[in-house]
């Protein structure tokens, strides 16, 4: 054991340290000294002491402790995890996007403006909306910033009294919360055996104290809501507005165009839908679309075309194409400058080198992927709903005659060289586990995958403690999240403090 | 080109165990009439080659005058820092950028371990107990710290005072996160830089009162005795602040801060036309239950060996729904890792030495402006002492200005204050980092005593 103890600990930051190393980076001070206030500075700055080559193999031994796409199979339900091309990262290096300042006067950022916005344009056409801004930098802030555009709607409109945002139980966590921060009351709607948002208990709840309905499309069962045009129309009788949270998009790029479908609102996950890196946990973007009668609502700057824009001639300046402006009635700014500007480069090469069609050819064998996947663990796992899925689905983790949990064939699943699918997600399937291969996935490694959940069912029957004690083949096992909870360490630099 | 791995052959095959004999059909749920639209995606003709992408691309940005292509004396909350290249080698690796949101702790422990590292050195840094595992940006990170402080404020407080010298992009990021409460931010009037002013806003309906230090304007705030008074009135003090400067400063948390935050984008993080960003923020232990975002925490496995979750996850949208205390969920991860190992590589002495460097190389810009251009500076509050950013008094209108430092001298001049603040008209914002060469200086003040004359 002692061995083993020591391959798998990866000192921290400070537990490297030496006192006095260092790597000196900085050039020599090439003014005169001008004079510190030294009644404000500090007396003394607790930072590791490490050589260069210590910090190298620290992040890089690091490194070798994280699964990822690069690395392997990675069906995180409703995450997208599809390969991330190398070639958008060496794009969005090149130094024109990479170093320039988001203050600089507009005629000098005109590369980045046009690439913002047809990014806009594009995100129009392929959501069917009238207009898009990509100031929000995640789903979550897509979603609060669309619930404060429906508030000062209805303030504009002298409806004040709508309160409520009706929100399926299935829905992921980031809607109620966004509900709340934004002023409103969410309501939960259950979900009908099939699946589907329950159209009786949707028609039940519609009534002028509605602002609107959030709902995924697919929604969280990888399902596609069937009745979603009487959903839209439900919630439109009653004067409300549909969200739409687009972060399982990947599905119905070429398929559909929620704004057809009458959704008011959206938000895109670039950093899923477009092929985006999730950067082990961040960052992400999370635009906007939205119809006509909010437009005026979004939040600035956003980019236009100016009308009287021409070709200049050759031999005269560069005239100013794109500008910045913000929306009429906008409900202002949501974060410092235009959201996540290295994330659009990713997402704009993406989209170019797809195409229309390319794009359309993703969700189909996303689609396809997910189904056939479904297909070959039918009968092994229980599904939540036998219907075609679209580009996920929910699968239970019980195995008849065994004890093991969902937590235990995701952690089994580790030491079979595959990231665990969504495990406990969906709330109302229990032992849910949510599988979304992705369309980037071979037939191969679908069928690799299956064949070691199939293996797992029969360990689960043969040595139930195999599963219950996983995961073996990582670097370190099952961790105890009750103790992290109870005995609080969230930093460590090898000072006593009182917490 | 796509990529998409499938043949002919495992397409046919995965169709038949399907029972279906086009992809097409799989999306019957979809109503028919909207199903399979024919998108119109113009401009250039679609699809393009891996080459043609990077030519494209190549020429957009060409066109992008930038930090490297010109000498940038732009600051105003973005700053052209020096990026230790461990920075992008480490964040450059696909185990990394290639993860989600680390849910399997025994499949992530790298990226855990690196924001956990993360935590505690941003806790040294600002003088904070706990740090979470990043926000957005700057300006989320001081609208959830401002949602913060009004959720702890139990006897119903609904006023924030925001100072005038806060970022005015942070003042309206948090205008709007508050569109959905009762909440209402004042402050607004105050002459920049007079604390007093603000202090004697403190009521007990004020929740928080919010400074920058150093402020937008550059310069340090008088915050002799301001924690007390905040803390008497039964608010909380909400800091926001340049990393950079912590190498050299009083961290908040020595002059009694309960809430700091920063943009973490100084810490090896690129210009990048805005974000993305690193939203810091840190407190102290006793709101621990009430922050946002994630954090993570040390624990052990099963055979006792060290290692690390996410935790205190009863706080967050996944678990507390429409009660968690923020909607956060895909955060800045990346960003965070980037600001470790910039941290992790210069060190206790390196960012001492960033720090000095910005200090003197800013100083002497400012004397010689003074001295050879006999421009004023920091006209509204000259003596009140700056780290590297002060604003100068120029005859004629910045935009204009900085037209012409463009145009014919290779410079990206500074900030237009008098399109944020009544009564510096004509006022410029400079940032000097530790990538001003003397030299690269003295172009700037050539130039703009040319251009004043
Ligand atoms: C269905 C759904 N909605 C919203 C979100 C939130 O998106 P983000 O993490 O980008 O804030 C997610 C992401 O996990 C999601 O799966």
């Amino acid at each position: 054991m002692p061995e083993i103890e020591k391959r798998s600990i990866e000192k921290t930051v400070y537990e490297l340290s030496s006192q006095g190393r260092s790597t000196n980076l900085m050039p020599e001070c090439d003014v005169p000294e001008a004079k510190l206030p030294v009644d404000l500075l500090h007396e003394d700055l607790h930072l590791p002491e490490l050589s260069e080559l210590d910090v190298v193999r620290h992040f890089i031994r690091l490194s070798q402790r994280n699964f990822c796409v690069d690395s392997g199979f990675y069906p995180l339900g409703s995450c997208t995890m599809k390969y991330n091309p190398k070639i958008n990262e060496a794009c969005a290096r090149l130094a024109g996007f990479s170093q320039s300042h988001p203050l600089q006067p507009i005629d000098t950022v005109q590369g980045n403006l046009a690439l913002m916005f047809e990014l806009q344009e594009w995100l129009k056409e392929i959501g069917g909306f009238a207009a898009v801004s990509l100031q929000p930098t995640a789903g979550a802030q897509g979603e609060l910033t669309a619930l404060l555009m429906m508030r000062a709607y209805f303030r504009d409109r002298d409806e004040t009294g709508r309160t409520q945002i009706l929100i399926p139980d299935s829905a992921h966590g980031t809607n109620p919360a966004s509900t709340t921060m934004a002023g409103f009351e969410a309501l939960e709607i259950p979900s009908d055996e099939h699946g589907n948002l329950d159209l009786a208990a949707l028609k039940a709840a519609c009534d002028a104290s509605v602002a609107g309905l959030m709902i995924t499309n697919p929604n969280t069962l990888g399902l596609f809501e069937r009745n979603i045009e009487s959903i839209v129309r439900c919630v439109h009788n009653c004067g409300g507005l549909v969200y739409g949270d687009g972060a399982n998009m990947n599905a119905l790029v070429g398929a559909v165009r929620p704004g057809d479908l009458g959704i008011d609102v959206m938000h895109y996950n670039l950093h899923k839908t477009f092929g985006t890196p999730h950067g082990g946990g961040g960052p992400g973007s999370g635009p906007l679309g939205v119809s006509e009668k909010l437009a005026s609502y979004l939040p600035g700057p956003m980019v236009c075309r100016l009308k009287n824009a021409e070709k200049s001639e050759p031999a005269e300046k560069i005239k100013p194409v794109y500008t910045l402006f913000t929306p009429e009635k906008s409900i202002g700014r949501m974060n410092s400058h235009f959201g996540s500007f290295g994330v659009f480069v990713r997402a704009y090469a993406y989209i170019l080198q797809h195409g229309a069609e390319g794009l359309k050819q993703s969700a189909l064998h996303a689609v396809l992927n997910a189904n056939y996947l479904r297909e070959r663990l039918r009968g092994i796992y229980p599904l939540s709903h036998d219907r075609t899925c679209m580009h996920e689905f929910v699968l239970q983790g019980k195995i008849e005659g065994s004890s093991v949990r969902a937590v235990d064939i995701s952690k089994r699943l580790l030491d079979y060289g595959f990231h665990p699918p969504t495990t406990y997600f969906p709330l109302i399937v229990p032992e849910a586990l949510m599988i979304e291969p992705t369309e980037t996935e071979s037939k191969q490694t679908l069928d690799a995958f299956a064949d070691a959940l199939k293996a797992i069912a029969q360990e689960a029957v043969d040595h139930p403690e195999t599963l219950q004690t996983a995961p073996h083949a990582t670097p370190v096992g099952r961790l105890d999240e009750v103790r992290a909870a109870r005995k609080l360490k969230l930093r460590d630099d090898g000072l006593q403090i009182k917490l | 080109m796509n990529y998409l791995p499938h043949t002919e052959s495992e397409r046919r095959a995965m169709l038949d165990t399907l029972g279906v004999s086009r992809m097409e059909e799989l999306f019957a749920d979809i109503p028919e009439h909207v199903r399979f639209p024919d998108l119109k995606l113009p401009l250039p003709p679609l699809p393009l080659s891996q080459m043609e992408l990077e030519a494209h691309l190549r020429e957009l940005a060409g066109q992008d005058v930038n930090a490297t292509s010109h000498e940038c004396f732009l600051g105003a909350g973005a700053y052209h820092h020096y990026i230790p290249a461990t920075v992008d080698y480490v964040t450059g690796r696909g185990e990394f950028f290639t993860a989600y949101t680390p849910y399997q702790p025994e499949a992530s422990q790298g990226m855990l371990q690196a924001m956990f590292e993360y935590q505690s050195m941003i806790c040294q840094l600002t003088g904070m107990d706990v740090t979470n595992a990043s926000h957005y940006d700057g300006a989320t990170a001081l609208a959830e710290a401002v949602r913060m402080a009004l959720n702890l404020a139990s006897d119903g407080r609904q006023k924030v005072i925001l100072s005038p010298t806060v970022n005015p992009h942070y003042r309206e990021t948090v205008q709007t996160y508050l569109l959905g409460s009762e909440a209402s931010l004042i402050g607004e009037g105050v002459v920049p830089g007079e604390m007093g002013s603000l202090v004697a806003l403190l009521d007990d309906r004020v929740a928080a009162l919010v400074i920058q230090n150093p402020n937008f304007l550059g310069q340090f705030e008088d915050v002799a005795g301001l924690a007390d008074q905040v803390h008497q009135a039964g608010a909380l003090l909400i800091v926001v602040t340049d990393p950079i400067a912590l190498g050299l400063f009083q961290p908040p948390g020595a002059y009694g801060a309960d809430v700091v935050v920063a943009d973490g984008q100084p810490l090896g993080i690129p210009l990048s036309f805005g974000g993305p960003y690193l939203g810091i923020f840190a407190t102290r232990m006793q709101y621990v239950r009430q922050m946002p975002g994630r954090l993570v925490g040390e624990t052990v496995d099963r055979s006792g060996r060290r290692g690390y979750v996410l935790t205190l996850a009863a706080r967050e949208q996944h678990i507390r729904r429409a009660r968690a205390t923020s909607n956060i969920c895909t955060n800045a991860g990346l960003m965070a890792l980037a600001a470790a190992t910039y941290l992790a590589t210069l060190g206790k002495s390196g960012l001492r030495r960033v720090a000095e460097l910005c200090y003197h190389k800013s100083h002497y810009a400012a004397q010689q402006l003074a001295e050879r251009a006999g421009l004023a500076i920091n006209p509204h509050k000259p003596d009140q002492p700056f780290f590297k950013e002060f604003s100068v008094q120029l005859p004629r209108p910045v935009e204009e200005v900085n037209r012409i430092l463009l145009e014919d001298f290779g410079i990206i001049g500074g900030f237009d204050l008098g399109s944020c603040y009544f009564g510096f008209e004509q006022q410029m914002l400079i940032a000097v980092t530790e990538m001003k060469t003397k030299a690269a200086i003295n172009r700037l003040v050539d130039a703009l005593a040319k251009v004043t004359a």
